[in-house]
Order: structure tokens, then sequence, then C-alpha cells
């Protein structure tokens, strides 16, 4: 029955691109039900245009089989797919007016004139552009074209309407009414939506499920509630919404520690497990200093209209608050969150692991700087004979070509620098999610290999670090 | 006393100094001369000789076949080569381009000999084929003419426009035909004016090719030989008349999609 009810099933989708490597998506697994609206939201090159394009066929998976009614349509040209798509910039036609834009499509399937004209005419209508069939595309404003964008993919009675952030190039006020109209034409029309944006208020106010994705990757999936409540993983709680995210430890039965003291919550998650918190600043409350379950003391208050924003510095953590009431910048305050209003996942594992090579002098090298450890005590058992050669434990001379040694270190032990000769190896910063008293880093470097680093220091997106990796902080694996 | 100002409408003087010796006395002298008589008397008899003279219509004519299918085997070489041009990944696009601009850049009369050279060769008289020839000649001249306006109409193309088309039912003919050709007619248009008038004129390329074909060039040229500067000049007059009302007729889009072309001219 379930299986009935899909439109459109994204299975296994992997795209790689051939100029460059690129693996833009990996591994997307997607069920779309009739009539449901979709967003795909993430930051900019977290694959969500490359997903929509190859449902829409302008792109091909390199793996994976996209199915439409049960049918496999992953390589059917757009043409012959009953899907249609509005623009990023509308991709209007600039030689042809309104009425010859939004009847191509009808005109292709070689529907009759008067037809068309009838079909042109009523969408006009839904798009609140009557009477505009003969209007050049370039008298129209920017909100104008986006209209005759989705009435010109719309009047082919698609079955699926994808949206390629339509509402990008409109001012602020309009984008806002269009979000609202778009989701009226879609509860009358009942047609499937599949909308890519990277505003997370536009998915929250629109979608019916949210697709959150991030380095061509799906992080979550569910109702717009779902995402904002229960997050996941710090991405996406960072991504939508205003976050505190703490690191942590389970301390007991739905008991947590982060942020210096111990907070009850209504996950059970096992004692000893490392954690990350999250908490929407709209749900800390203050009181009396002796009443919280954290004291900290008020370094910032900016009014936003609605309500406060207020920043409370505790121990090593920077709090950010929205309430209704206004603090005065030194205050001491009490904080508590209600159980509920924790949202604890267990801390994903980012311990970096790089693999370094033996050289003929039996040195460990990685991006060709020499490691100073002695290889006999990385290697159990191994010995040196008499002429130096290095021995496993088995008297046999170790080739140095087919053994690895696999380094792991972990995020805190990793210093970033500006010196980026003094670094082991370079690279840009691709990622930062702040964590409550310091910021987890993700940093891209030259070998294409990504590293996550704990720092308490602000760097910027795209600067470009060394990284400093300490060599007594690492351990050793032998790989073969 | 007055102090002189310099601006910026004073360095337009020795522009305005050359056009006014070179282009604007030669034009009235011009038109002097194709309305006066060997006596300096007002007579417009050269005018209704010119068109009541089976000669001088023939060769206004045989000039514009010249020029008609020159342009038309220019266009019909340039598009592809442009469309395959602007449309292809290929990493040494540019390259590629220069080896289609590069024979502008060698001595004209060097490129005219050798391919006359090549012509004899092939053909091994030249005077068998004047009218093949001299599409031949003049189509090597002016191609590159052709290309540059039609390459950067359609790489400006947004690829959008594409995929809207076939999104919206067109397989990739139709989308070829009801997007991309409309689109790069501004290209066109300039490509068509950048080749069609000189070709119209043009009689330096056939004298090389030591072409037999009697042109608007050739003619005008002609009555000068024979000292007839009125009845030349009346010539001269017509043509000048009929490039300017192509010209007017072709302006929308020369404006549009000259682009980079213009600054090889």
């Amino acid at each position: 029955m379930a299986q009935a009810t899909n439109i459109i099933e994204l299975k296994h989708i992997t795209k790689i691109f051939d100029d460059n490597g690129f693996a833009a998506v990996s591994d997307f697994n997607l069920e779309v039900k009739r009539g449901e609206f979709v967003t795909f939201l993430g930051p900019s090159g977290c694959g969500k245009t490359t997903t929509l394009r190859m449902i829409a066929g302008f792109d091909i998976p390199t793996e994976g089989e996209i199915l439409l009614n049960g049918e496999d349509i992953t390589k059917l040209p757009p043409n012959k797919r009953p899907i249609n798509t509005v623009f990023q910039r509308y991709a209007l036609f600039p030689h042809m007016n309104i009425y010859e834009n939004i009847a191509f499509g009808l005109k292709q399937k070689k529907m009759p004139k008067d037809e068309i004209t009838r079909k042109v005419k009523k969408v006009l209508e839904l798009v609140d552009l009557e009477g505009f069939e003969h209007r050049k595309i370039n008298t129209l404003s920017g909100g104008q074209q986006q209209r005759v964008a989705i009435a010109r993919a719309l009047v082919n009675e698609p079955e699926i309407l994808l949206l390629d952030e339509p509402l990008g190039a409109l001012d602020l006020k309009m984008r806002k009414e269009m979000q609202l109209e778009l989701k009226a034409m879609h509860d009358e029309l009942g047609i499937t939506f599949i909308y890519v944006t990277h505003d997370q208020e536009e998915a929250l106010t629109m979608s019916d499920k949210i697709v959150v994705m991030s380095e061509g990757r799906m992080q979550q999936i569910g109702t717009p509630e779902d995402i904002y409540n229960e997050p996941v993983n710090a991405f996406v709680a960072d991504f939508i919404g205003d976050s505190n995210i703490f690191n942590g430890i389970m301390t007991g039965k739905c008991l947590a520690r982060f942020c210096g003291a111990q907070w009850k919550c209504v996950d059970d998650i096992a004692e000893g497990t490392h954690i990350t918190a999250v908490v929407r600043p709209e749900d800390i409350n203050f009181t009396e200093p002796s009443k919280g379950t954290i004291q900290g003391v008020v370094t910032s208050v900016i009014f936003k209209g609605m309500h406060y924003e207020i920043t409370v510095e505790s121990g090593k953590n920077e709090i950010v608050i929205q309430s209704v009431y206004s603090a005065k910048i030194g205050d001491r305050v009490g904080m508590v969150v209600d159980p509920d209003n924790i949202h604890i996942m267990i801390a994903e594992d980012h311990t970096n692991f790089i693999i370094g090579s033996i050289t003929k002098e039996y040195s460990l090298e990685y991006n060709d700087h020499v490691l100073d450890v002695d290889l006999k005590d990385l290697i159990p058992g191994s010995s040196r004979d008499s002429s130096g050669r290095l021995l496993d434990s088995n008297g046999e001379e170790i080739d140095i070509r087919r053994t690895k040694i696999q380094i792991s270190i972990q995020p805190q032990d990793i210093t970033m620098t500006d010196d980026i000769e003094q670094g082991l190896v370079e690279g840009y910063i691709s990622n930062l999610i702040y964590k409550g008293d310091h910021y987890s880093y993700v940093i891209h470097t030259d070998l294409e290999q990504d590293f996550v680093v704990d720092d308490e220091y602000l760097w910027n997106m795209d600067d470009h670090v060394g990284l400093i990796l300490p060599i007594e902080k690492m351990k050793f694996s032998v790989k073969k | 006393m007055h102090k002189f100002s310099f601006s910026r409408k004073q360095l337009a003087i020795p522009y305005a100094i050359y056009l006014l010796c070179f282009v604007v006395a030669p034009l009235i002298v011009l038109i002097y001369y194709a309305f006066t008589n060997s006596n300096g008397e007002f007579t417009v008899s050269h005018l209704i000789t010119f068109f009541s003279d089976p000669n001088t219509l023939g060769t206004l004519w045989y000039s514009l076949a010249v020029a008609i299918v020159t342009t038309l085997v220019c266009l019909l070489l340039a598009y592809p080569t442009a469309y395959i041009l602007a449309k292809s990944n290929i990493s040494g696009k540019s390259a590629l381009l220069m080896v289609f601009i590069m024979p502008m850049w060698i001595n004209f009369s060097l490129r005219i000999t050798a391919l006359k050279e090549i012509l004899s060769l092939l053909e091994g008289n030249l005077a068998y084929y004047p009218f093949l020839n001299a599409v031949i000649g003049m189509t090597y001249d002016f191609l590159p003419f052709m290309i540059l306006p039609i390459f950067n109409t359609i790489s400006k193309l947004d690829d959008s426009l594409i995929e809207a088309s076939r999104d919206l039912g067109a397989d990739e003919f139709q989308a070829f035909l009801k997007v991309t050709l409309p689109l790069s007619i501004p290209g066109i248009i300039s490509g068509v004016a950048m080749v069609f008038l000189p070709a119209m004129t043009n009689y330096v390329v056939l004298d090389m090719l030591y072409n037999s074909t009697y042109i608007m060039g050739s003619l005008i040229g002609s009555y000068f030989a024979a000292y007839d500067w009125h009845g030349g000049s009346m010539i001269a007059l017509i043509l000048l008349v009929l490039i300017c009302v192509f010209t007017l007729l072709t302006r929308g889009g020369e404006e549009e999609g000259a682009g980079r072309g213009g600054v090889l001219l």
C-alpha cells in the first residue's frame, strides 16, 4: 500500500562529476508520496540542486536508480518525463512573449490552439497575471517573471513540479508573499512539489517534509517540527534555527553532564556515552542564580523586536538565550531548561585517520614530512637485524611498500596555525560549528582529506591553515 | 585674456580634422562629380545611364549574386563551426578559435597568392571557373568575420534556456530550432552584414586571383581607369546608397551581436 502512493523513489543515488571526480551526491535514498511538498535544504554545494537536476533528467546519476510511479526513469531524457522545473533565474525565453513562453510545452504536445489559449488564460489567472499574454518578458518585474516561470511549468500539469531556489532573486517582502502563494497553489492543485532552498525559514514555512543535506549526503529527513525539535546531529541543529551546542557525557539514567553541570533529560542513553547536547535559545529560562542549574554573567543584550537576544558567559561556555524579558549587562543570572527541551544525540566519533608510508630508511612519512618515531616501537614484535633491516615477529623482512601505518588523532589534539610551513599538512576551513566552549572545524586538505579539529579560537571559513599534529598524541596501528 | 581650458571635447579635434579631409571632403567631391558633366554643368544623365545600360545593371545583379552566394556559403560553414566551438567542453577552446582567426593575421596579398596557387593546381586554369573562384576567394577572406559574432552570441546563451525547453518537452533538435537558433539571430545578422557588404564591393581579391569576373568594384575601377570620373562617381554613389539602406536594415542585429567580432575589424 505504501509502495503504491510513492510517486518518486531515489535509490542509492550517487553522482560523481566526470571532469573533477567530485562526488556531489553520495548514496542518496528518498521516497516521496503523491501530493507531498518536499524541500531539499542545505548550504550551497551540498548536492541539493544536483539531486533535483537528476530528477529532472538534466544530469544522469553515476550509480543508483530513480523510479517514477514504480518505473525506472534514471536515463530518460528530460522531455520524456512528466516533470517540470521552475529554474533559479527563471530561464524565460527572451524572444517570446508571455503567451508563447507559457504555451511552449503545450505546443510541443501538439494540443489544439483554442485549448492552448484557454489553458494559458487559466494558468495566468492562477498566478495573478490576467491579461499579460502579449507583454514582453523584459517589461516584467522579477516577481512577475517568477510567476510566468511557475505558470509555464504548471500549465503542463506535471506529476511533479521541481523548484530550484525559485525565490532567491526576490526581495524579502516579495519572497514572503510568494512563499504563501506557492503553498496555497500546492494545496489547491495537489501536485507533488520538490523544492530546493538554502533558507531554513523558507523550508520550515512551506514543507510537509524536509530533507537536510550536507556534503552530498542526507543528514535528516522529517517534518519541519521533527527537524527543528529533534535534530539528529550537530550539523542539522546548527543549520536549522539558532542553537546552543555542547559536548558532554551521559552520567546516569536520563542524566547528562555538559556545560559544567548535570542536567535531567528525556533520552535514555547508556552511561558513559559521549554525547552532543542541543538547547534552543528560546528554551532556556532565567531564574535566581541560586536556583539555576548553571549560573553566568550577562555579556550582551540585543533587542530583536519580538524578543531579546541575551548572551551569557558561564565558565568557559557562551550561551545564547532568547527571552521576552530583558537583562542588564553584568547581571548574574541562573539558567534552567525543561528536560523535554534538551536534545541529546550520541556524539559522532570525529577521530582523524591518516595513512603514513615507510621510507627506505625505515622512517615514517606523511605528506613528505618525516615523523620522528621509531618503527620498531610501532610494529609489534619487530626487531632489527645486524645489517639494520627491520624484521617482523616471524623474523622476515618487512615489505616497506606494502606495510602502511595508520595514524589516528583526536580533534582536540590538532592545532591550527597561520604559519603554513610549520604544519604537517595544509588546507582550507570548509565548515565550522560553535559548540559552547569551542568551535568544531572541518579542514579540507590539499591531499583531499577532511580533518576535524576542535579549537577554542574563532577562525573564518576558507581560512588557509597549517595543521600541527603532535606526535605524542598520535596512535599508530599497522595496516597491510 | 581668455584662458585656454583643456576639455575632453578637444581630444576629438584631430579625428574631426581627419574626418573632414578624408571622408566628408571626398564625399562632397564624389557627389559633385556624380551630378556634373565634363564641362562642370549639372546633369542626371549618369544616373539615367546606370539604370538604362544593361551592362552596368547586369554587373549590379552579378555582384549581388556573388555577394549573396558568398554570404550563404560563409554562413553555412561558420554556423556549425561557431556552434561546436561555443558548446563543446574541450579545454583548448580559445586555441581552436585562434586557428580560425589566424588567417587574418597573415599578410593579405600573401594569403591570396597562396590561394591562387592552390586553385590553379586544382583547376588547371583559373579562367574556367570565374564565379566559383570569386566565391571561394571571398569566402576564404571573410569567413572569420562570420564565425566570430556567431560564436560570441552562442557562447553568451544561457544554458538554462536550453534546459528549460528540454524540460518543456522539446527534444534536442527542437530545442536547437526553437531556442538556440532564434537567439543566435543577432550574431547571424551581424556576421551577414560583415560579409555581405565587403563581398559586394571588394575587387582586390578578384584582381589578385586574375579573375575575369566583373563586379561593382571592378566596374568602378574600369571607369576610373578610362578617366570617366563622372560615371565612376555615380556608380560609387549608388553603391553607397545601397549599402546605407542595407546597413539600416541590419543595424538592430549589429548592435546586439557585433561584440568582440568588431574589435578585429
